[in-house]
């Protein structure tokens, strides 16, 4: 183990961090792994959402997503959903597509989508729980 | 004289390869990941036209009760519950557990099989309601 010390060029401060080379270590399989966990009940919920609403009439579904219950899920079910798909698309982007520029524009366009996703279902759920 | 056949392993050729059921289910992960990802789209339609009003409520009401919506929204359902359980099934071998290739190929296959169960008890009780 000492002997490692005369060939590691990094510092022990780096090596506290544990951070590597992209600087953020283990954060992306971490967050990915938590929201993962998160959307098992949120998933399961939501389904048990849309078979509640299923035929029935523009009133009542306003009134089951106004339920400040329903709501404070449906919330956490789209923000934890959305970070999880930006992660697992960022991914499987970065895995198949090569070319240096169309990566980063297919990154960039990820995390559009992403944050439209995630606010368009935010200001909706919102806008009918506030009873807008 | 012809040389006696190897009996050693060959790497895998492409052309000839079978696929693990492991490898299958880790390309469909993806290919359900990237069908819910895009998904969303259909989920914040529903909820910005819920915000709206009834007429766009109709719209999308319409939409998703014709063939071509239901079969969506029946794929959805099993996309989701597919990537669900083979994200579960991660998790176990996040833990280091489960490794063994008998227990590989069981918690595969259980995770092919409980999606398909799950989507269609779903869709029974959703359409005996509506």
């Amino acid at each position: 183990m000492s002997n490692n010390s005369n060939h590691d060029m990094r510092t022990p401060l780096s090596k506290v961090r544990g951070l590597g080379s992209a600087k953020d270590g283990t954060s992306h399989f971490w967050r990915q792994r938590l929201t993962g966990l998160a959307n098992i009940p949120l998933a399961l919920f939501f389904i048990y959402c849309i078979a509640s609403v299923a035929g029935k009439s523009h009133a009542d579904t306003l009134a089951f997503v106004a339920n400040p219950i329903i709501a404070i899920l449906l919330l956490l079910f789209v923000l934890s959903g959305v970070y999880h798909m930006k992660l697992g698309m960022q991914v499987i982007i970065e895995d198949y597509i090569h070319g240096e520029k169309i990566k980063i524009l297919a990154l960039i366009l990820n995390l559009f989508f992403a944050a439209f996703i995630g606010m368009a279902c935010v200001f909706s759920i919102l806008k009918i729980s506030f009873g807008g | 004289m012809a040389p006696k056949k190897s009996q050693r392993p060959l790497s895998p050729h492409l052309s000839i390869y079978k696929f693990p059921l492991t490898m299958m289910l880790s390309i469909i992960h993806r290919i359900t990941g990237s069908a819910l990802y895009f998904g969303t789209a259909l989920l914040v339609w529903w909820l910005v036209a819920l915000a709206m009003g009834g007429q766009a409520f109709a719209t999308v009401t319409w939409f998703m009760q014709s063939p071509i919506g239901l079969f969506i929204l029946v794929g959805y359902t099993w996309a989701m519950f597919h990537h669900m359980f083979g994200g579960i099934k991660h998790f176990i071998w996040d833990f280091g557990k489960g490794f063994e290739l008998e227990s590989v190929d069981f918690v595969a296959k259980i995770a092919v099989i409980i999606p398909v169960i799950l989507t269609i008890i779903v869709w029974a009780v959703g359409l005996s309601l509506v």
